[in-house]
């Protein structure tokens, strides 16, 4: 008995102690938790960015160029004497709204395509799902750069190129929640009432189904910031001299054999975000009791 | 013989996603405002040479036709010619086609490398220390952007430890694989942190099973069980997860072979975007997509043959 309650215990999987089960409990939320406050606290340093950052970001003072780190400049200065700091700090601006706008567009896509397919099935359904078969078939950035050739580099362009093609996993949640809701029995009782299909569509199926869309938002905020950051850094996104963090590394990798701190602080600046986000999904799928 | 029907069957539900995959290549560059035969020869372009390329892809005849033209060329092989290279792209491609698949079989490699003992620790300790530890950093790398950890790694590795040259790509098979080693280790950190998830809760899972319990009771060493049972169960779902990546190593690659100077097809994709070498585009792109498709297609039809529970 001893032998296989031991085991048990080592595999950690029957037996859970009380003290282990508060800490796995506690380590969920507080995932959720340092994931908010990351987050929050990178949207309070964009809005307050004119009164937080010691510098004009765009200020040069060639007097002081590729200074290492000091009290004066926290995270040194770049080629241009630019303060990295004031840079770091209103890139947060440009880089949230790629956040926001990167995902806010492929949600409503593919939210209502995928709805729309799952619902009214036939036709409809089968030239969507061609669709997410075909735009799933192009890697990802690859097919997002062949957009963004076409209409030219910058912002905007990414965008666009991010509303269609990220649309597709949107699309394919939502689909897949409608086609499960729609053969649930209070479906079917608001059909036997004579519920029209836009009030079931617009008040039963879009509540249900936009929660598991806003929770898969949070792991693809992650992906949309990497990949706008990429972009930029490649020189196919946000244009110079404007502060992007992805940018950023750009214009300091000249300099890396002297000077790394004009690479290392918005790099870091990107992971401390991507893992706010990270956080918040990790912790919103674990209180809706997914994968451990 | 019933089993292996799919192997017919599958490649023909490819077909539509073929065609769309070159009906999208086609749009690419017809999209492009302005004359295509003046935006594939470029600004220095003659009346005569004009006249040839009107007359080579169609240009005076409808759409529709000039799609069936572009279908024939890529049937005979045709992708058109590099302004800038002054070659036929499909040469260009296969040139440089070696660094990029050499990047990415190296970062699965390394991936899996990393991910299975992980996983493996992960899973056997779970609700422990290591356990946490192991999901935070997972949870940290899938937030790391590769452009910028291969940046720090190059630092680090190459110019404060000077272990390994900072960038570009050696003539012999082993100084190419010592030029390869940080570009397929900045892929792979971010890659085995994907792996190391989803293979530690399919550990989990298998764990929880039945015949677990039961081949514990039969006295049979946890050990022995893990490795024996545990492990190539849990071990079929990743060979999908990594064919599904594969995607994603080949976007990583444009940017990462960027980074590191490596003479790939990545690399050739971003220079002929800033150049305006579309045909050179359309060819990386199609290229790209269809390896993407043949490498998921592989992948199905292994997984079909390790597992035989599994039916497409």
């Amino acid at each position: 008995m001893t032998a296989l309650t031991s085991t048990q215990i080592s595999m950690g999987q029957r037996v859970t102690a009380p003290l282990r089960r508060l800490s796995r409990d506690l380590s969920q939320r507080t995932t959720l938790k340092i994931g908010l406050a990351i987050v929050l606290g990178w949207v309070l340093v964009a809005l307050l960015a004119p009164w937080i950052s010691p510098y004009d970001p765009v200020y040069q003072d060639l007097t002081t160029r590729l200074a290492p780190m000091s009290w004066a400049h926290p995270m040194g200065t770049d080629n241009f004497g630019r303060d990295i700091l004031s840079r770091v700090i209103y890139s947060a601006r440009v880089d949230l709204q790629i956040c926001l706008l990167g995902v806010i567009f492929p949600f409503i896509i593919g939210t209502v395509l995928g709805t729309f397919s799952g619902y009214i099935g036939g036709w409809c359904d089968a030239i969507v799902m061609r669709l997410i078969d075909i735009v799933l078939a192009f890697p990802f950035l690859v097919l997002m750069l062949a957009i963004i050739t076409i209409l030219g580099p910058g912002l905007s362009s990414f965008f666009i190129a991010m509303a269609l093609v990220g649309w597709v996993s949107y699309a394919r949640l939502v689909r897949a929640r409608v086609l499960v809701l729609k053969q649930s029995d209070f479906v079917l009782a608001a059909r036997s009432l004579g519920y029209s299909h836009s009030r079931i569509i617009c008040k039963h199926l879009l509540p249900n189904v936009l929660t598991d869309a806003v929770v898969f938002s949070m792991s693809d905020v992650v992906l949309v910031l990497l990949n706008g950051a990429a972009i930029s850094y490649l020189g196919l996104g946000v244009q110079p001299p404007v502060a992007e963090w992805g940018v950023m590394v750009t214009e300091g990798q000249g300099f890396i054999t002297t000077a790394w701190w004009l690479t290392a602080f918005p790099g870091l600046a990107i992971v401390l975000l991507a893992v706010g986000f990270s956080f918040i999904a990790d912790g919103l799928s674990e209180n809706r009791g997914g994968t451990q | 013989m019933h089993r292996y029907r799919f192997l017919l069957l599958r490649p023909l539900q490819l077909i539509p996603v073929l065609f769309g995959i070159s009906a999208i290549s086609f749009v690419l560059v017809r999209a492009i405002p302005g004359d295509p035969a003046r935006v594939l020869l470029g600004t220095r372009s003659t009346p005569e040479a004009l006249a040839r390329i009107h007359a080579e892809y169609g240009l005076d005849q409808p759409l529709p036709m000039q799609y069936l033209l572009f279908l024939k060329h890529l049937f005979d092989g045709e992708l058109g010619r590099s302004i800038i290279y002054k070659t036929d792209t499909l040469t260009l491609l296969l040139e440089r086609l070696e660094p990029t698949a050499m990047f990415i079989l190296g970062s699965v490699l390394l991936s899996v490398l990393l991910a299975l003992p992980l996983a493996t620790w992960a899973a056997r300790s779970r609700g422990g220390v290591a356990d946490h530890v192991i999901r935070l950093l997972t949870t940290a790398g899938l937030g790391l952007p590769p452009f910028w950890l291969g940046i720090m790694l190059i630092i680090l590795l190459s110019i404060t430890w000077r272990l390994f040259p900072v960038s570009g790509y050696g003539d012999s098979l082993g100084e190419k694989l010592y030029h390869l080693f940080i570009p397929c280790l900045t892929a792979a950190l971010s890659l085995s942190a994907v792996l190391t998830r989803s293979l530690r809760s399919a550990l989990i899972r298998e764990m929880r099973a039945d015949y677990f319990v039961a081949a514990l009771a039969r006295g049979q060493s946890e050990r022995y069980i893990f490795w024996r049972h545990v492990m190539p169960n849990a071990i079929v779902p990743i060979i999908n997860l990594l064919a599904v990546n594969v995607s994603w190593l080949i976007g990583g690659s444009v940017v990462i072979e960027s980074v590191f100077g490596i003479p790939g097809l990545g690399q050739l994709l971003i220079k002929a975007i800033f150049s305006r070498d579309y045909m050179v585009v359309q060819g990386v792109v199609l290229f790209f997509a269809l390896s993407t498709v043949l490498v998921n297609l592989l992948a199905d039809i292994l997984t079909v043959f390790i597992d035989p529970r599994i039916k497409l």
